[in-house]
């Protein structure tokens, strides 16, 4: 008797399970659930810089990510579920940047939320993203991640300023000369190449004969330049906006038709802008790094023409049937990178909703590897998830006929640096 | 009711609303309250010096940066704690602007614009001069330990909404007071008509250089605050367009009215937030609902409410 008791149901557990599980069948409840379960889309927010000073990305960077968008759902999306993504302008500005992540993250309720790459929006931002718990994904190029932001910040898309910089300065010394003469804006990006590429330099035997920082509220560059040396073998510039016309007119007219040193530079100041306008003669012949080579090359790969095509983007790097709408080509990649290792980690997690983002986090610091394929259009990438910053290849291009041709690809290897952070032991 | 009852109560409901809010709008909405409060708080500063004293300035970006720098630095490189921070984001904010004020005041109208620009302008570039220590452009956050306040966590949703409260309610009484005041009057009687003023035996330029102090004093406060509150400290609140915000939430609200610097900053928050899940163009729409109270409410919100029906409103 007592037997059978025990391997019963007791009569009022069963007829409460009953009761419930009828209701629950007649309000839709189960079905709903198991549904959302299942199929319902898995929605990601995107910090987009629609307007102010990063305009010019922002557009591009979301044609890439809808592109990208476009494949992933075609593939299945993730984890058999389809993919939405909500794009919201944040002006280029941190405090509407951090704004604009509250509202995708807690009103739109996306799932994470990435996209970013002005570095002041970015660290604006990041506090927000660890006080909600919400994974931030950031395609940025800035240091501060591997600098040490927080554990919900992470870079697996594109290399950061240090990483490229250290590792330009080993083919600069050997190909181009010893002695450099920097010119770089007055403000944190032009700082970041100041101190890492000084020190790469250096450890090349090379060096750093003048540091020429300008103000950023320069419009005209002819005061700065007579401070370059004349011993000066390569002459490194980093400028950012329309103020690279500018400087690269008035240095033209510096040196004339008479000997000049090597010039590299780094692609940011021409992004979206034709290497073939009218005043970048000047141009012809020097250098520049580019995260992607804009010109399809000969031995391009496959993945390139397909993240091309997708895209919409022609081989010189403009918009196909618009030779002028030219694209941010070396860093939009970025975006479409990111969103593959979004699904990759949401895959490794079985992620089926907010309470799973964390380990969203922990998938992304177990990854190492990312092979060159449709994800990885720009190659091979290895992740340290101990610093959440990716590392990849670079490239150098020459100006030839005002075209972009690369002349070196970067070992991976070239551009690693001693950790500053290990996330993987700080708390959530 | 007479008068001044009347005022405390609209005043003192709207304290109690905000109190309450919490717990009836959505978590986004009482984050986006947070933040509004803080720029509140700032923009009633810009409103004791442009709506009660005539002052138009462009250069307030400058006084809020000072707070924000001020309280930001001795945190995160002075090993203050939040509580002395604060009060030295404080009074950074109004040692700026009364040291500002020494010198531009000796200017008005549109050269008190453009010189209280230039000392923006000249505050931005310092940030930007001196980036080994502020980070320049890029800024720099706050530890998260660091931001507590008397035991108070202000990470959390509740404390960090308690705290804008806070300092909100003591901006609004403060201000309440002040033009309520003997004081407050001089204020007015400055911006309407400088040389009777004078006339009746009062100093304008004190009144003026008051009026810029302590519109330094909430420019300074709301900075230090949204530093601690939100754990971020970057040049981009040293720019011109965070003086040309507090003009336009100021003009938004109604300029010379208490509840005005809140309702502007409110209305034009939610403009921009909603505008944003229509249209990609929401610039055009912020323009487009500019040009319509230009056209339409010239004094404001709630300057056109007291036109029109509470004459009594402060």
């Amino acid at each position: 008797m007592t037997k059978e008791r025990d391997s019963a149901l007791p009569r009022r557990t069963v007829l409460k399970g009953l009761g419930a599980g009828s209701a629950l069948a007649l309000a839709g409840g189960m079905p709903r659930y198991v549904q959302a379960q299942t199929s319902e889309p898995i929605r990601l927010g995107f910090q987009l810089h629609r307007t102010g000073i990063g305009a010019v990305y922002g557009r591009w960077y979301q044609r890439t990510t809808e592109a990208a968008l476009k494949v992933l759902n075609e593939a299945g999306g993730i984890n058999g579920r389809p993919v939405e993504i909500i794009f919201e302008d944040d002006g280029t500005d941190p405090k509407r940047g951090s704004e604009v992540f509250e509202k995708l993250a807690v009103q739109r309720k996306c799932d994470l939320v990435f996209g970013a790459l002005f570095s002041h929006v970015v660290v604006g931002t990041a506090p927000r993203a660890a006080e909600l718990r919400v994974p931030y994904l950031v395609c940025s190029e800035g240091h501060h991640v591997a600098a040490g932001l927080n554990r919900w910040t992470l870079q697996p898309g594109i290399t950061d300023v240090r990483s490229q910089v250290i590792s330009m300065a080993p083919w600069v010394s050997s190909n181009l000369g010893k002695k450099v003469t920097m010119i770089y804006p007055d403000y944190a990006f032009g700082f970041d190449h100041r101190d890492f590429f000084q020190e790469a330099m250096k450890a090349q035997g090379g060096e750093v004969i003048e540091l020429i920082p300008v103000p950023p509220t320069e419009t005209s560059f002819t005061r700065y330049l007579p401070r370059i040396p004349s011993e000066t073998e390569v002459l490194y510039h980093v400028m950012v906006g329309p103020a690279v016309l500018t400087f690269v007119k008035e240095l033209g007219e510096f040196y004339g038709t008479g000997a000049h040193p090597e010039i590299f530079g780094f692609i940011d100041s021409l992004e979206g802008i034709s290497t073939e306008s009218p005043g970048l003669e000047f141009l012809e012949g020097s250098h520049f790094w580019e995260g992607m080579p804009r010109y399809r090359q000969p031995d391009s790969t496959e993945f390139d023409a397909f993240y091309r095509k997708a895209v919409g983007v022609d081989d010189s790097g403009a918009a196909v049937g618009d030779p002028k709408d030219v694209s941010t080509y070396a860093h939009m990649f970025s975006c479409w990178e990111t969103l593959f290792v979004i699904k990759k980690a949401m895959e490794a997690a079985s992620y089926k909703g907010p309470d799973d983002r964390q380990a969203i986090v922990e998938a992304m610091e177990a990854m190492t590897t990312f092979a060159d394929s449709r994800e990885h259009p720009q190659g091979d990438k290895v992740f340290n998830g101990r610093t959440h910053q990716v590392f990849g290849h670079q490239f150098i291009s020459k100006v030839v006929g005002g075209k972009l041709e690369v002349v070196q690809r970067t070992a991976i290897e070239d551009g690693f640096y001693p950790d500053a952070v290990d996330y993987t032991t700080m708390p959530f | 009711m007479t008068g001044g009852v009347r005022v405390w109560a609209l005043h003192l409901a709207v304290l109690v609303a905000l109190a309450l809010a919490p717990l009836v709008v959505p978590p986004y909405h009482a984050t986006n309250l947070a933040r509004i409060m803080v720029l509140a708080v700032f923009a009633m500063g810009y409103n004791i010096a442009f709506g009660y004293t005539g002052l138009l300035s462009l250069g307030h970006a400058l006084l809020l940066a000072a707070g924000m720098y001020a309280t930001g630095l001795l945190v995160a490189h002075g090993g203050w704690t939040a509580g002395p921070a604060l009060l030295a984001g404080a009074l950074a904010g109004a040692g700026v602007a009364f040291v500002v004020g020494l010198l531009a005041l000796r200017t008005t109208g549109a050269a008190f614009m453009i010189v209280t620009l230039m000392f923006a302008q000249a505050g931005y570039l310092t940030i930007l001069y001196f980036g080994d220590l502020t980070r320049g452009d890029e800024g720099f956050t706050l530890a998260r330990e660091a931001r507590t306040l008397f035991g108070l966590d202000l990470v959390t949703d509740a404390t960090r909404y308690s705290a804008a409260l806070a300092l909100f309610a003591a901006g609004l009484i403060g201000c309440l007071l002040l033009v309520r005041s003997r004081t407050g009057r001089v204020l007015v009687a400055v911006r309407e008509n400088s040389e009777r003023t004078r006339m009746l035996g009062y100093d304008p330029f004190r009144a003026r250089l008051l009026a810029l102090t302590l519109s330094g004093l909430y420019a300074g406060t709301a900075g230090a605050a949204y530093a601690l509150l939100f754990g971020y400290v970057g040049a981009s609140f040293a720019t011109v367009q965070y003086s040309v915000l507090a003009l336009l939430w100021v003009l938004l609200g109604g300029a010379g009215t208490v509840l005005g610097p809140l309702v502007g900053t409110l209305v034009m928050f939610y403009l921009v937030d909603f505008a944003g899940n229509l249209t990609d163009a929401t610039l055009f729409v912020v323009g487009a609902a500019l040009i319509l109270l230009i056209l339409f409410a010239r004094t404001g919100l709630l300057g056109t409410l007291r036109a029109r029906a509470l004459a009594w409103l402060p």
